[in-house]
């Protein structure tokens, strides 16, 4: 006993009392990156302007309603971003597009990441028989390509908000169960899940509390840049018209209103475009940055 | 004999009987286990020495059934807990009995706990799943086991990154033990730590056994540990027992050319001129093991019918025997070798 106590004052002597949890280090590896952060930081504003959006604009009379006399103005200290056909202010219709994009996008990359990270947990830790059927159904999905997929399902079941985001989360689910379950692979062998078999624990546990905390980052990074790709896909279905439906604003479909009136009024078209590549290389950028912080060998 | 054997079944904490293992591979089947046979008596602490690749890692996890499964097999053969049978239980049932009833100390502690949790959570993780309180009893539970093992209890919600690699085998111990299992499987538990806190960490695990009384399987290729915490020892050779006896059968009246090498391999302080004599050769391929006796292509006595016939037990006394050609019931006594 004495010498178990002696151990004790010795171990406590040394112990420095920092608490620092694997996320702090990962957040002080992503500040290090200015690209990330800058990418991080344009993509709150995004967010604050979509959610913001209501406080400073009315839907029916501001975003939706038509003022003929004031059409196709340049932009100007009254309308930053000038007006379209109708006289309505392109300003207010990007910043109200973006609630609709950004809502898509990331409630999407969530419901693919829910289903797809389901069966490819399942898959990838339970393996044999489950993992050869479910692998081999999402192959079937990925030989066809994710944008053709998701206009085939929007049009079948015709051009609304749910469908299009059953329809993204439907042609990306396959590739998140891909990102999940190849971790899932390794970790399934490391030996403190075999320790935390020999305690006694239910495979549910150990998925939750041992597998899935321990391969988050590349779902996280994938996670990221899924969301841009389904904003990109998003604005392409209502670009063809699949896709959110008029007049309700929305980036694609801005851009597909601004068609006609791109050589003499271009700003119709530049606004929603930039807005869109902003969004999209914000996410880029702040998923890179996140790779590389959450990498650990680039400590 | 019969009598005996019997008030014997009652007192054993564990008991395998001719266990036989298999990996079946595609490069062909490997015959980890040969008809295993150990016994650890309750309270007391068996030894289970071998060369990498003996098989004494699979007997381990046979005991929590954990062989990985494919390409491992339990062929067939007994296992009993505590009088229970292991082999006949369900998956659920055994889930209780992991952690509860046994537990076991993985070799590496570097790697054996979970990156992302805190230690407290992880030890409190096997209290709750066994136990049914509340979240911060077990908490509470969780640190106290730590100062039990020597580890301030406010640096329980500390990530394993942050201790040292003897710090981290306390923790895997404090894991083991939160329970009091009535059997401690340890599986090399010093191997991967430094000479000075290989004697810190086996004083306490010393110290932890008479406390919780717990019976105790001890893996380990180092006989020096052996010495220092078994009462009885089984030497392992391609899946079997070749030799078993009291830690004083086996230091004192060693039988078997495999654990004679064993003792010429290990090196002496006090005579620094004598030559090490490491065994010659390598553990045989496990699939594809020499027939007759599996030690007989590195043994220095081999006879003619050692290729041919794979050796039967031959006691000494009723607790110590050995699996070997070389003696008789009556030289096994004498500890003459025929031949010789």
């Amino acid at each position: 006993m004495n010498v178990l106590s002696t151990g004790s004052q010795a171990l406590g002597k040394t112990a420095q009392p920092k608490k620092r949890s694997q996320w702090a280090d990962v957040w002080r590896r992503l500040k290090r990156n200015k690209m990330a952060i800058a990418g991080l930081i344009i993509f709150l504003l995004l967010c604050t302007a979509a959610i913001t959006a209501p406080l400073f604009y009315n839907f029916d009379t501001d975003i939706v309603s038509i003022n003929i006399p004031n059409r196709l103005q340049p932009p100007s200290a009254q309308n930053w971003f000038g007006t379209d056909e109708m006289g309505r202010d392109i300003f207010a219709r990007v910043v109200w597009g973006s609630r609709m994009s950004l809502f898509i996008g990331i409630t999407s990359a969530a419901f693919a990441l829910i289903i797809g990270g389901f069966f490819g947990a399942i898959a990838g830790y339970f393996g044999k028989m489950s993992d050869s059927i479910i692998m081999r159904v999402m192959d079937i999905f990925q030989a066809i390509p994710g944008t053709l997929l998701a206009i085939c399902i929007a049009a079948a079941l015709g051009p609304s908000v749910i469908n299009l985001i059953i329809a993204l989360s439907v042609s990306f689910a396959p590739s998140f169960a891909r990102v999940v379950r190849a971790p899932i692979l390794t970790i399934r062998e490391v030996e403190y899940i075999e320790a935390a078999k020999a305690i006694g624990a239910k495979p549910r546990t150990i998925i939750f509390n041992h597998v899935l905390p321990n391969c988050l980052a590349p779902i996280i990074v994938h996670t990221t840049l899924a969301i841009a790709i389904m904003i990109l896909i998003t604005s392409g279905l209502s670009f063809l018209g699949l896709g959110i439906q008029p007049p309700m604003p929305e980036w694609g479909s801005l851009l597909a209103g601004a068609r006609g009136h791109i050589r003499d009024h271009s700003y119709m078209a530049f606004f929603p475009g930039a807005a869109i590549m902003l969004t999209i290389l914000s996410l880029n950028l702040l998923g890179d940055g996140l790779r590389d912080a959450l990498d650990p060998r680039l400590k | 004999m019969d009598t005996s054997s019997d008030s014997n079944v009652s007192n054993l904490a564990l008991e395998i009987n001719d266990l036989v293992v298999e990996y079946r591979t595609y490069e062909g089947v490997v015959h980890a286990l040969n008809g295993m046979n150990i016994q650890v008596e309750t309270g007391k602490t068996l030894g289970l020495v071998g060369e990498t690749g003996a098989g004494k890692t699979t007997t381990g996890l046979s005991v929590l059934r954990l062989v990985p499964d494919p390409p491992g097999i339990i062929l067939c053969g007994k296992i009993k807990l505590n009088g229970e049978d292991i082999l006949a239980k369900t998956e659920k049932e055994m889930q209780k009995i992991r952690g509860k009833v046994v537990s076991m100390i993985f070799q590496d502690p570097m790697t054996s706990l979970n990156p992302v949790m805190t230690v407290e959570e992880q030890i409190a993780e096997v209290i709750e799943h066994h136990e049914s309180i509340t979240k911060e009893q077990s908490i509470k539970k969780a640190r106290e086991m730590l100062e039990l093992v020597g580890i301030a209890g406010t640096r329980g919600n500390e990530y394993p990154h942050q201790f040292s690699g003897g710090m981290k085998q306390r923790v895997v111990i404090a894991i083991a033990l939160a329970c009091s299992p009535s059997l401690l499987i340890a599986d090399e538990p010093t191997t991967a730590l430094d000479v000075t806190i290989q004697a810190q960490v086996l004083e306490m695990m010393k110290n932890l056994r008479e406390k919780y009384k717990t019976s105790m399987l001890m893996i380990t290729h180092d006989l020096g540990i052996v010495a220092e915490i078994c009462d009885m020892v089984s030497i392992v050779y391609a899946g079997r027992v070749v030799e078993h006896g009291t830690l004083e059968d086996i230091f004192d009246n060693t039988r078997h050319p495999y654990t004679e090498g064993l003792f010429n391999s290990l090196p002496n302080l006090a005579d620094r001129k004598t030559k090490l004599k490491p065994i010659k050769g390598l553990m045989p391929d496990p699939s594809n093991l020499p027939a007759g006796c599996p030690f007989h292509p590195r043994c220095g006595y081999v006879l003619d019918i050692c290729n041919k016939e794979k050796p039967q037990k031959i006691y000494r006394t009723d607790k110590h025997y050995t699996e070997c050609h070389l003696y008789s019931s009556k030289s096994m006594v004498e500890g003459k070798v025929i031949g010789r």
